[in-house]
């Protein structure tokens, strides 16, 4: 059965594990794109799409996936044994999850941050704070790229690690003791549908208006 | 640890009878599987009596059937019930039989959890836990009492149908199947937020109704309430609606939860008369069932059938869903999730 996402062949350039089971697959880029924008990745030109944020900027030469492996899936533990010159089906870029030049906080755990990283290397990290939440330290993906700019404004939350320069707590837990939250600004949030929701009912509680809650969903 | 047993629930009956091949036994055999799988409420092989006792225990030894009872039921005053049902290690899901004269609608579920995140949703606030099988969609309808007198499915319930396709598109073919619950394919609906790609192949194999929420016709507005709009926008989900000819039976409808002072305004009846101008369908209106920690509240009712009125002005036709079960946890997901919450407060569940 076809899902009918109209997808084309590329071949891989480059394929490096960054943590363990977390991959950067990169290929030549075929197109624009937004920031923030998704692309549908298959095997074969019949199978059923995947979906993930592109990590790489605007203007790159190249496009970064950042995805893991999900043992129970079918795509990621094939795609993670690409090497350099196989084949991949790519579907155009598309979505609304972008970025823009407002002041905001981009909230993400695991690999959520790939959309903010693509706004990051864009450009459009002035006046941004990004949370960022994982379970140990290995699994701040591109925080090598955040921290030099950002300093205070890039905070990683570990809720399994400690260490000096980095909170010990999950996001919603920071977002519960943090006193005080703008209201005045955009909140994007973006990782697995329970992080999303949990950190946008405390938004909310804090009173941050709804309006102001940009979600994305890993599905 | 003994490996779990396949379930035979959820096979059709090609596949009981190549089961039934493998296992050495006559093709037909396959045929009296799905009999008693489907057309009765035995709930053991020992009860399958055209059987003899060799292939019963040949059956018993390799499977299982795969039917589960509800841990629990509650019913409401107005005759619905939600039933419970115990998911895997510690999820629970809910299936809901609402009674409406000689109309007996089963309100199934085809996920524990949601990874969908919409603002108004309470099954999205357990996070997503996991698909489920054919066999444990079926089993919603199998194991309950008033299986016999069912006339209508809607895939409503916890969950969404287009992320789980290939078991929402199995168990929807073996309920309009004559080996199985043969009940019409009119009387079908599966539900979606929108899922483009499942959609169109849900248009393209399937003869049974669609319904898409909406709740929303303008983009920023919609993905704000719901954040799929971000990676399938309504406007691009309508088109795709455009793009089938569903013949006459089958019915596209449009869900639409009104929101106090959100999306209940005259512009609102403009923007969806815009948007729906081509196509043949209808829109429901739902009351909103306020949800713990949410910061919507539901359109009070004049506004409601004003809202109906106008959109019939426009040549829409639009009805208002009946609130049923508001005394048992009415919204889809509360009572699974209490149980969630229950079962984590005792300790029963790791995070």
């Amino acid at each position: 059965m076809k899902t009918k996402l109209s997808l084309s062949k590329i071949k891989v350039i480059r394929q490096r594990e960054i943590s363990r089971g977390v991959f950067i697959l990169s290929f030549i880029r075929p197109w624009d794109f937004t920031a923030g924008q998704v692309v549908g990745l298959a095997g074969s030109e019949n199978d059923e799409a995947r979906l993930y944020s592109i990590a790489s900027g605007e203007l790159d030469e190249e496009v970064d996936i950042l995805y893991n492996i999900n043992p129970d899936g079918k795509l990621t533990p094939w795609m993670s044994q690409l090497n350099t010159a196989d084949t991949l089906w790519v579907s155009e870029p598309f979505g609304s999850f972008c970025g823009s030049g407002e002041p905001a906080w981009w909230i993400a755990s695991g690999t959520g941050i790939a959309p903010f990283a693509s706004m990051f290397r864009t450009g459009l990290h002035k006046n941004k704070k990004i949370l960022h939440g994982g379970r140990d330290l290995e699994s701040f993906y591109f925080h090598e790229l955040f921290e030099p700019e950002l300093k205070e404004n890039y905070i990683r939350c570990c809720s399994r690690e400690y260490s000096p320069d980095v909170y010990h707590g999950r996001i919603t837990q920071y977002l519960k003791e943090h006193p005080a939250l703008p209201t005045n600004e955009k909140y994007y949030l973006c990782g697995s549908a329970e992080m999303v929701v949990d950190a946008r009912d405390i938004l909310i509680e804090k009173g941050i208006p709804f309006d102001n809650i940009i979600s994305e969903i890993y599905f | 640890m003994p490996v779990p047993k396949e379930s035979l629930l959820g096979k059709t009956k090609e596949e009981l009878t190549q089961i039934a091949i493998d296992l050495g036994l006559p093709q037909y055999t396959g045929g009296q599987i799905a009999y008693w799988l489907y057309k009765t409420q035995v709930s053991s092989f020992d009860e399958m009596t055209n059987l003899s006792k060799k292939v019963r225990s040949l059956l018993s030894e390799h499977f299982e059937m795969g039917i589960n009872q509800p841990v629990s039921v509650k019913e409401s005053a107005d005759g619905t019930k939600k039933y419970l049902f115990r998911t895997g290690k510690s999820s629970y899901i809910e299936a809901a039989y609402i009674p409406d004269n000689d109309r007996h609608t089963l309100c199934v579920s085809s996920q524990a959890g949601c990874k969908m995140g919409c603002l108004f949703c309470m099954t999205g606030k357990q996070g997503f836990q996991s698909h489920l099988t054919t066999g444990e969609i079926l089993n919603q309808l199998r194991s309950i009492p008033e299986r016999k007198i069912m006339t209508n499915i809607v895939f409503m319930g916890m969950g969404e149908p287009f992320d789980n396709t290939e078991a929402v598109m199995k168990s929807s073919s073996i309920f309009t199947a004559e080996f199985g619950f043969a009940i019409s394919s009119r009387k079908i609906t599966v539900s979606t937020i929108g899922i483009i790609p499942s959609m169109k192949l849900f248009l393209e194999n399937s003869k049974c109704n669609l319904a898409v929420s909406l709740h929303s016709p303008f983009d920023e507005e919609r993905r704000k309430l719901m954040p799929i709009q971000n990676v399938y926008p309504i406007k691009d989900v309508v088109e795709t609606v455009q793009q089938y000819d569903l013949g006459k039976y089958r019915r596209v409808s449009f869900e639409y939860i009104m929101f106090k002072g959100i999306n209940d305004t005259r512009r609102h009846v403009n923007e969806l008369a815009r948007l729906l101008n081509k196509v043949n369908c209808r829109i429901n209106l739902i009351r909103f069932h306020a949800i713990p920690g949410t910061p919507l509240e539901s359109s009070d009712e004049d506004t409601i059938l004003d809202f109906q009125q106008a959109l019939m002005a426009k040549g829409i036709v639009t009805t208002v869903r009946a609130s049923r079960g508001q005394d048992i946890d009415a919204a889809c997901g509360l009572l699974s999730t209490k149980e969630l919450v229950k079962n984590k407060e005792s300790g029963q569940v790791n995070e």
